[in-house]
């Protein structure tokens, strides 16, 4: 187990990258804590592949370091590393039996013939293939496949770290809970450090002490899951986090107050733009909805009943904007009013947010 | 759900059956209808029974050729399979030198059989040729005319040369289907080389090379023009293989009835071992999903 320091880490695909956009993965630093299970986040092609891949030693990154319990490692092979990867699909030895796939890492480390026997079934009892310990992999279903290539991911105890690089795309939705809650597990119980990518939020936040949200090659946030609803350092993490994602108005703002499509809204905090394009950010979760018309004006376009509340589209000033309301809540029915929770303003300037004066950052 | 039933529907299949009619059933027929009779010219038949038959059971010559035969397709076998994976395992993945390989390695496959032995044939000469000539003036005795050994080698060396781009092309497009996270997968797992091309690279390439091994081996079991145009079966007969043997007898000694009854005896044995070949590769792909 180890301590994994990313230092002025980039990586781009292209033997010459000179403009920053030639970087598939943007200057980045970052200590992954020892023991720590953490989520990294974000749409396809983001960079989150890439940087895993710079963590395994399947791609040698185009500068800067990485450090395994501050032994630079940014040069050694995958082997010496001594990390355990599972991929998004299933990668099994067809010909070999269950037994043989789940045993074959640490036979190929020399390890003791009883010790593998009793780790094998540990495993083998922890995703449930017991009884198909003797059958051949070649024939079994997807998700059996992706069981076995997770249990081979786990079968060694000593590993520096797990990497798991969208293990649950091709399994089962009753499987992926079992699986993710044993995962977990897991970790609570040999505090293996552990890297979950995913573009997943509900795979994300269940999984992760920490989610590490990247976009477009950049790290954009990270945080604990209560955090990233609530304080959302990019307008991309409020967008992608939630469901539906944040609201965002185009505001200007001076002091306390904003003014959104010609209303005032106060922001009880008083906050210092710093020239770029300013927005509030507001998630439908802290949207009111004022029958009596007050604040900014808004129409109702659609209700969307998804059982345990009411997602309320509305249409403010030619903007679409999301509301959430409670089961049984009454839904004025064309034009009304929204009004916003102050607690829940965000408040950004060009894409990142900026904090109010007296608020730590 | 009810099918409508529609005889005319064999209509369909009859172009099909008067094609295969045509190019296969009736030549075969002519043969069976040889190999029953015997002749003493002026196109008069005798009913001959299944003396022919027996008569080539018994003759030292069939079963010579045969046991050649046999020899013959094991070592090209032995020799075009490894070396077809290895070449395949060592071509480049992408990029122009694989298109490159890949034109190149299919050059031999392009040349037609004749044209093959020609070359192979002048290549070897001690006078002209700059294989013979090279190997003479380096001390080494090499004369396939002559030599029963070199004869062998030469004609081995040339089916080898010819084929095993073969092998390596289609072991090469099983190679190309496994996907790269099998190799990243080995490589965390801290899988050996050999470990790499016995657990992926050899049960992802089983198909087809199942398919290879039974392609050069209907070939080569029936190989003719090669060696006959560079040895000619000879010295004496030592690369006289079924083909030579069978047209000898079929045309340069006119002994149509044993040359027939031959045929058919060949025919069976081929289809025997294809269809040996088909069972166990349909059961390999089986056996293991239960």
């Amino acid at each position: 187990m180890a301590k994994i320091t990313l230092d002025n880490l980039a990586h781009s695909y292209l033997p010459n990258p000179g403009h920053e956009d030639d970087f598939a993965l943007k200057e980045l630093n970052h200590d992954w804590i020892d023991g720590e299970a953490y989520a990294l986040l974000g749409a396809s092609g983001c960079g989150k592949s890439t940087l895993l891949n710079i963590i395994s030693g399947l791609l040698q990154p185009s500068q800067g370091r990485i450090l395994f319990n501050d032994r630079d490692v940014t040069h050694a092979p995958t082997a010496e590393r001594n990390i355990a990867q599972v991929f998004q699909f299933p990668v099994v030895y067809d010909t070999m039996t269950v037994r043989d796939n789940l045993a074959f890492p640490l036979r190929n480390r020399g390890a003791d013939a009883s010790y593998v026997a009793e780790r094998v079934q540990q495993i083998a009892q922890m995703i449930g293939m017991e009884d198909e310990l003797n059958r051949k992999a070649r024939g079994l279903t997807a998700d059996a496949k992706q069981k076995i290539s997770l249990g081979r991911g786990m079968v060694r105890e000593d590993v520096n770290a797990l990497l798991f690089d969208e293990p649950l795309t091709v399994i089962d939705p009753h499987m992926k809970w079992e699986l993710r809650t044993q995962l977990k597990s897991l970790h609570h119980e040999f505090g293996h450090t552990m890297i979950y990518v995913t573009h997943d939020q509900t795979e994300a936040l269940t999984f992760a002490d920490k989610v590490v949200v990247m976009y477009d090659g950049r790290v954009v946030q990270i945080g604990t899951p209560q955090e990233l609803f609530e304080r959302p350092a990019h307008t991309f993490v409020g967008y992608f986090i939630g469901s539906p994602g944040m609201n965002l108005f185009d505001a200007q703002i001076s002091g306390n107050a904003a003014q959104v499509a010609g209303t005032s809204i106060n922001l009880n905090k008083t906050y210092a733009p710093k020239g770029g394009k300013t927005q509030l950010g507001v998630r439908p979760e802290f949207i009111r909805l004022n029958c009596e018309g007050l604040g900014l004006p808004a129409k109702v376009t659609r209700v969307e009943d998804v059982g345990r509340h009411k997602i309320i589209r509305l249409d403010v000033a030619g903007q679409p904007v999301s509301a959430i309301a409670e089961e049984g809540a009454t839904v004025p029915s064309e034009n009304t009013a929204i009004s916003f929770d102050p607690a829940g303003i965000n408040v950004y300037d060009d894409d990142w947010r900026i904090s109010a004066e007296g608020e730590a950052a | 759900m009810n099918k409508t039933v529609n005889q005319k529907a064999w209509f369909l299949v009859l172009p099909v059956l008067i094609l295969v009619a045509f190019s296969a059933v009736i030549p075969l027929m002519t043969v069976v209808n040889y190999s029953v009779q015997d002749t003493f010219g002026r196109n008069e038949f005798f009913w001959a029974g299944l003396e022919w038959f027996s008569d080539m059971l018994d003759s030292d010559r069939m079963w010579d050729a045969l046991g050649r035969q046999l020899i013959f397709s094991g070592v090209i076998l032995a020799i075009e399979i490894p070396l077809g994976i290895f070449v395949a395992l060592n071509m480049p993945k992408n990029g122009f030198w694989a298109s490159f390989c890949l034109v190149l390695m299919s050059l031999p496959l392009l040349i037609p059989w004749n044209v093959v032995g020609t070359i192979w044939q002048i290549f070897g000469r001690v006078d002209i040729g700059l294989l013979g000539y090279t190997l003479d003036k380096l001390g080494i005795t090499y004369n396939y005319t002559q030599d029963i050994t070199a004869a062998w080698i030469t004609v081995v060396v040339m089916d080898v040369w010819h084929w095993t781009s073969l092998v390596a092309l289609l072991a090469y497009a099983g190679l190309q289907s496994i996907p790269d996270a099998y190799y990243q997968a080995a490589k965390i797992d801290q899988a050996s080389r050999w470990a790499v091309f016995r657990y992926i690279e050899l049960p992802k390439m089983a198909g087809v090379l199942m398919i290879a091994i039974l392609l050069r081996f209907m070939d080569s079991f029936m190989i003719y023009t090669e060696p006959f145009v560079v040895t000619g079966g000879g010295p004496g007969n030592a690369t006289t293989f079924l083909s030579i043997d069978l047209v000898k007898m079929a045309i340069g000694q006119f002994d149509l009835g044993p040359a027939a009854a031959f045929s058919l005896m060949y025919f069976l044995v081929i289809l025997l071992i294809s269809w040996v070949f088909y069972t166990v590769m349909v059961n390999l792909d089986k056996r293991d999903g239960v």
